[in-house]
């Protein structure tokens, strides 16, 4: 058969014609402009519809934090005031009796009340909501009831061929949640906590109107809140692109924004963020990528910030490998963090842009410290650290055993990585490497599972300003993100003795106790504090970034 | 090629003793046959362009085999942090990397897998690609759709992903992984292009001429149709060569490439692209050398694809 | 010709199929547990991890969790991403901004990659010739990550000529600088390849009968020489439309493009099953059509040229 040449190309235009025509449809998608007065900033697709017990990355709890309001707030330097609490009383810190303050409302109208918090507070607690913050609710008495599971009774089997668990719950809600009246109720914990309001004005502690118990991923989408600012009607979130919030005329709180509203543009890069931030298209962006260090001071001259922020990032040596435990052990982990010059990868790799590390915390909280007992092991020197490993060796000889730090590599860590290991080599004459991961779910596997080769990365960004919130989570002995594995009697003890404590300053010492313990056993090796290093244009004022490393959006003024 | 027999009434026809038809009638019995790939030697011999460049691959593949010829400095010791970007100076001729090492040493250890990559994975790919290419447009049919659409299925493969995937099941990412990967989803471009010229090449009038005499099918492929097919196959395999290496420095710049233990051109250029506003010479030395790696083979695929053209080898 | 057209169509049904399956087990193989990961570093209560993994069926195995998948599709389900957006979302948003971003490099590439390697091949071994193969080189050596950045800084940073990334609804416009980006490395093959092409062809037979003929200079060219030497463009052309969709994640991430290649790279990333599968399946679609019509422009450019046999 042979073909027509017109009828081919014919068919050839047509199909053209067609997928281009198809391209085009999309082009109704009129772009959001910022009007005057709205401030534009950077902003990531939230993971989740923007429910608050579920919500626990950055991208999405930036625009909850500016659509609800809690019982308490962060100012800047992560001191709590009274939001929407009255009161919090307490004689024993176990059992806290909560007043709320009248006249707040949700924006659909509906009255911020005691049932607004508790119901709220049940659904994230609830193991068949699955919500990835039910465990901040699990000093609360009755959460075992609810987030109770049992083997499968199919007796479904998992890969490791033990029986699944399954949820059961054997009660809906917490009994230790208890509502009073409209404006009052009590929460009774598990055990005495001090500083325990500390925590309330984290994303998962915020009330809930009555509407998004019906569909809570309906809910998540349109969000309605109390906070000092709302979205901007239905569908203001536009997935993948951004999300357009509005100043809420019912705030009944302190934080009254000073603008019209925020538009929070989605990115998936940070320098695709910087590139619009240069070009005029961004009045703030709250953080720096890695190719503008050097230059972003420069050029942005005095419209810039770069202080510590509540982000501690170090390296972990597992306890189950060989050389690594004992007092060889020991040795070997001290000689490994005075081989690693901070200073100077701080200064070389990350431009100032990182703070040496003192301590397992962080400088914007309170209670922070340098001053720690021991904590010279965390200061550089070559020669020392030669002789920590030459007393190791003693013990065992280490051989040609290459030393290597896992990272995942779609996280930018190669750089400093890459410069640790040099450093390490350097100083203590072996073979240090990085070991690339290609993906975050690939590296976290071998962590959890103990089945690492050397070191891994590791990090924590603060959920709330509390020393107790970088320690138990990471340290204590089961912790959820204990991965590693640590476990040492007295530093729990110490946290423990430090959580009851009457007082925050008792609670304070306790805790720079357990942090002594730390320095000895090195079970995590504190390299430096993340800084917050943002940018804002010539059109606003008064851009101030809070402890959590983002802007306090509702001071910024514009025009 | 179409015959030349237009002659029609009317026109001016040469006298027969004009042209020495006899002469190029009378086949000398005692010469060899030639076949169209010696003549491509015999005509690629003379370029001096042929010798430039493979003069500069010979020395492209001594350096990658024998780095330490080249550089007295080992790559990566005495790497000073405070030396990080810094310009060049005595016993560090091009300056020094973000990480305080010696860019030449690099650039001259960096060979050995880039030449790796980009020389294994263009030599799988075109191999595999050219055959299967060629034997699909030249038998048509089912072959041809299953192989068509089986090239339609590796490429829609995000290459992310496979190169994931394989990097993981495979123990070790080397040089040879990376080649693997990027071949497993490139030969269907080759594949098509090899197939697209033969399609043209096989309906042309020496291919009915020769399949009218009686010479076998597979015999025509690879006397007749492959090299007048094979040039834009050498066109791509050339320029590839070049991509390839590049591409093992997009894999690193997403972190799926050579670890950093292992040097390369691609995995300096990834690392030198933060610093690329304060110190873009990081970046050129390695991305230099990738450009004359891939000058040279352009240069030898020019060549190649002149001398196995008969029209363009008889203009000369 | 219709008949040829048709069967081609039919192929889809097996390819569909074999890709999906093949793209699932892949997914199904990469490494870590992607549920754990979505939580970072604070693990959730273990109920809550296992809650999310039955309802996205990761506790089946491999086999009936396609079938799951397929049954989906079937029904008209192409399933959820991990956050609870249906698969069919993205890709209504993907997809057109990624077509539109690789049309407009597409007609770059082969507009102006045609023209260079036609004037380059007609003037082989001159200035002309020379300066082509140093641009083609440099476009070479240079990685995208790179040659974006460059080109973003210069044009829309520091001249102002194009917004520097693209917004919303990714009007044509702004498309223009990233679609350039994009075409760069496919600019430099289709520069070589018409060059070599059109350098054969000169000394054509078929050539100098034109030539004797009598026909102007830009007849031959046009006409006899381009047309001949097109068909290693046009496949070449052709398998690039899919490279130029899924392959653009760099691209897209300097220009902040909610297109293909990021989404598939971010699901690839976070192993989102339903999500890679389904993009493939349309790229796989795309590829076919692209092929398909290569092969009907063969015919059309060729005229000795039959396909069905």
């Amino acid at each position: 058969m042979r073909f027509n040449r017109i009828g081919t190309a014919a068919v050839g235009l047509g199909l053209a014609t067609a997928l281009v025509l198809t391209g085009c449809a999309a082009e109704d998608d009129t772009a959001s402009t910022s009007a005057e007065g709205i401030i534009t900033t950077n902003g990531s697709e939230p993971q989740n519809p923007l429910v608050t017990t579920n919500t626990t990355e950055v991208g999405g709890g930036k625009i909850l934090t500016s659509i609800y309001a809690g019982l308490v707030s962060y100012d800047a330097a992560g001191e709590i005031s009274n939001e929407v609490a009255e009161s919090l009383e307490t004689d024993d810190s176990i059992t806290w009796t909560v007043t709320l303050k009248d006249g707040w409302t949700f924006t659909n109208g509906e009255a911020v009340t005691a049932s607004s918090f508790v119901n709220a507070w049940n659904y994230g607690a609830l193991i068949t909501n699955a919500q990835s913050s039910s465990y901040f609710f699990d000093n609360i008495v009755g959460y075992t009831d609810v987030n109770a599971m049992i083997d499968d009774p199919a007796g479904t089997l998992d890969e490791d061929g033990s029986v699944l668990q399954v949820p059961a719950p054997t009660a809906e809600t917490m009994s230790g949640l208890t509502v009073v009246d409209d404006q009052t109720f009590t929460v009774e914990l598990v055990a005495a906590e001090a500083d325990w309001p500390l925590r309330l004005g984290y994303t998962a502690y915020m009330p809930l109107p009555e509407v998004a118990f019906e569909d809570m991923e309906a809910f998540g989408e349109n969000p309605i809140g109390n906070g000092p600012y709302m979205l901007d009607g239905e569908g203001a979130w536009e997935h993948d692109i951004d999300i357009d919030l509005v100043a809420n005329p019912d705030y009944a709180g302190e934080r009254v924004p000073a603008n019209e509203g925020v538009t929070m543009r989605f990115y998936a890069t940070l320098d695709a963020a910087y590139a619009d931030m240069q070009g005029g298209n961004l009045d703030v962006l709250d953080a720096v990528p890695d190719s503008a260090f050097e230059t972003y001071e420069t050029e942005f001259d005095g419209r810039t910030a770069n202080q510590p922020a509540a982000v501690f990032q170090a390296i972990n040596i597992p306890q189950y490998l060989e050389h690594w435990t004992g007092e060889e052990g020991e040795l070997r982990r001290a000689a490994i963090s005075r081989a690693i010059n901070r200073d100077e990868i701080t200064e070389f790799i990350f431009q100032g842009t990182r703070t040496p590390a003192t301590d397992f915390t962080s400088p914007v909280i309170d209670g922070y410290s340098d001053e720690l007992e021991g904590a010279e092991v965390l200061e550089y020197d070559a020669d020392i650290a030669a002789d920590l490993w030459a007393q190791a060796d003693a013990i065992a000889p280490y051989g040609d055993t290459v030393f290597d730090i896992a990272y995942n590599s779609d996280g930018g860590h190669q750089a400093w990585v890459d410069a640790a290991t040099q450093s390490i080599s350097n100083a203590l004459g072996i073979t240090a490497q990085g070991k690339p991961y290609p993906t975050f779910a690939d590296a976290l596997t071998d962590r959890a599972a103990g089945t690492l080769t050397g070191a891994t990365r590791a990090g924590w960004q603060a959920d709330y300003p509390s020393l107790y919130n970088f320690l138990a989570p990471n340290y204590q002995t089961g912790a959820g993100s204990n991965y590693e594995g640590y476990s040492s009697e007295e530093f729990d003890n110490l946290l423990d003795e430090g959580s009851v404590a009457p007082d925050v300053e008792t609670a304070t010492g306790f805790y720079q106790d357990a942090q002594e313990v730390l320095l000895k056993d090195l079970p995590t090796i504190p390299l430096w504090y993340a800084n917050v290093n943002g940018v804002w244009g010539d059109q606003v004022d008064n851009v101030v970034f809070g402890w959590d490393s983002v802007p306090l959006y509702d001071e910024i003024t514009k025009g | 090629m179409p015959s030349n027999n237009l002659s029609t009434p009317g026109h001016f026809v040469a006298d027969l003793s004009d042209t020495p038809i006899a002469a190029i009638d009378t086949i000398d019995e005692s010469e060899k046959a030639r076949s169209s790939w010696s003549d491509a030697w015999d005509s690629m011999r003379v370029r001096p362009m042929f010798w430039i460049a493979t003069a500069l691959i010979l020395v492209i593949l001594l350096v990658s085999l024998f780095p330490g010829l080249f550089s007295h400095t080992a790559p990566n010791s005495g790497c000073l942090l405070p030396n990080g970007n810094g310009g060049p100076e005595a016993g560090h001729p091009f300056g020094f990397t973000r990480q305080g090492c010696d860019i030449y040493s690099r650039v001259i250890f960096g060979t050995q897998a880039s030449v790796t990559v980009g020389l294994l994975a263009t030599l799988l790919v075109t191999l595999f690609g050219a055959i299967v290419g060629a034997l699909a447009g030249y038998y048509g049919g089912a072959f041809d759709a299953l192989v068509s659409r089986f090239g339609d299925i590796f490429f829609a493969i995000p290459t992310i992903l496979g190169a994931i995937v394989l990097m993981s099941v495979l123990p070790d990412r080397t040089s040879i992984t990376v080649a693997l990967v990027l071949a497993i989803f490139a030969w269907p471009q080759i594949a098509r292009i090899m197939r697209g010229a033969v399609i043209a090449a096989r309906s042309s009038d020496y291919v009915m001429a020769s399949t009218a005499l009686g010479v076998s099918k597979l015999q025509i492929l690879v006397r007749h149709v492959v090299p007048n097919a094979i040039a834009p196959v050498i066109v791509v395999a050339t320029t590839s060569l070049g991509t390839f290496i590049v591409a093992e420095a997009t894999l690193s710049f997403l972190g799926i490439g050579l670890p950093p233990s292992v040097m390369s051109w691609g995995n300096d250029i990834s690392q030198a692209r933060t610093s690329i506003q304060t110190a873009p010479m990081v970046l050129f030395y390695p991305a230099a050398a990738l450009s004359i790696t891939v000058l040279s083979f352009l240069m030898l695929g020019d060549v190649v694809r002149d001398a196995l053209d008969p029209q363009a080898r008889a203009r000369r | 010709m219709w008949g040829y057209v048709g069967r081609r169509l039919l192929q889809l049904i097996p390819v569909f199929f074999g890709a999906t399956f093949l793209i699932y087990f892949m997914v199904f193989s990469l490494p870590g547990d992607p549920i754990a990961a979505l939580f970072g570093e604070r693990p959730p209560p273990e109920a809550v991890i296992q809650t999310i993994r039955e309802q996205y069926h990761l506790n089946d195995p491999f086999i009936v969790q396609y079938f799951y998948y397929v049954g989906g599709i079937l029904t008209g389900d192409l399933g959820t991403t991990y956050s609870g957006r249906p698969v069919s979302d993205l890709l209504v948003q993907a997809f057109p901004i990624t077509f539109r971003l690789a049309m407009l490099a597409l007609a770059f590439e082969a507009i102006a990659g045609i023209l260079l390697g036609l004037i380059a091949g007609l003037r082989k071994g001159k200035f002309f010739d020379g300066s082509a193969l140093v641009v083609s080189l440099l476009l070479i050596s240079v990685p995208t990550f790179v040659l974006g950045f460059i080109l973003q800084y210069v044009f829309a940073i520091q001249l102002g000529w194009f917004r520097t990334t693209v917004s919303a609804g990714a009007p044509l416009g702004d498309l223009v600088l990233p679609a350039l980006v994009l075409a760069s490395v496919s600019f430099a093959y289709i520069v070589r390849l018409t060059r070599a092409s059109v350098s054969d062809n000169l000394g054509a037979d078929f050539v100098r009968t034109a030539t004797a003929k009598g026909l102007s200079r830009r007849r031959v060219v046009s006409v006899h020489i381009l047309r001949n030497s097109l068909i290693p463009v046009v496949t070449f052309l052709g398998v690039d439309v899919g490279a130029l969709m899924v392959g653009a994640i760099v691209t897209e991430g300097i220009f902040n493009i909610n297109g293909v290649g990021g989404t598939v790279y971010q699901a690839v990333t976070r192993g989102e099953g339903p999500t890679v599968v389904s993009f493939v399946a349309v790229m796989v679609i795309i590829y076919m059509l692209a092929n398909l019509l290569v092969d009907l422009l063969y015919a059309a450019l060729d005229p000795r040229i039959r396909l069905a046999k």
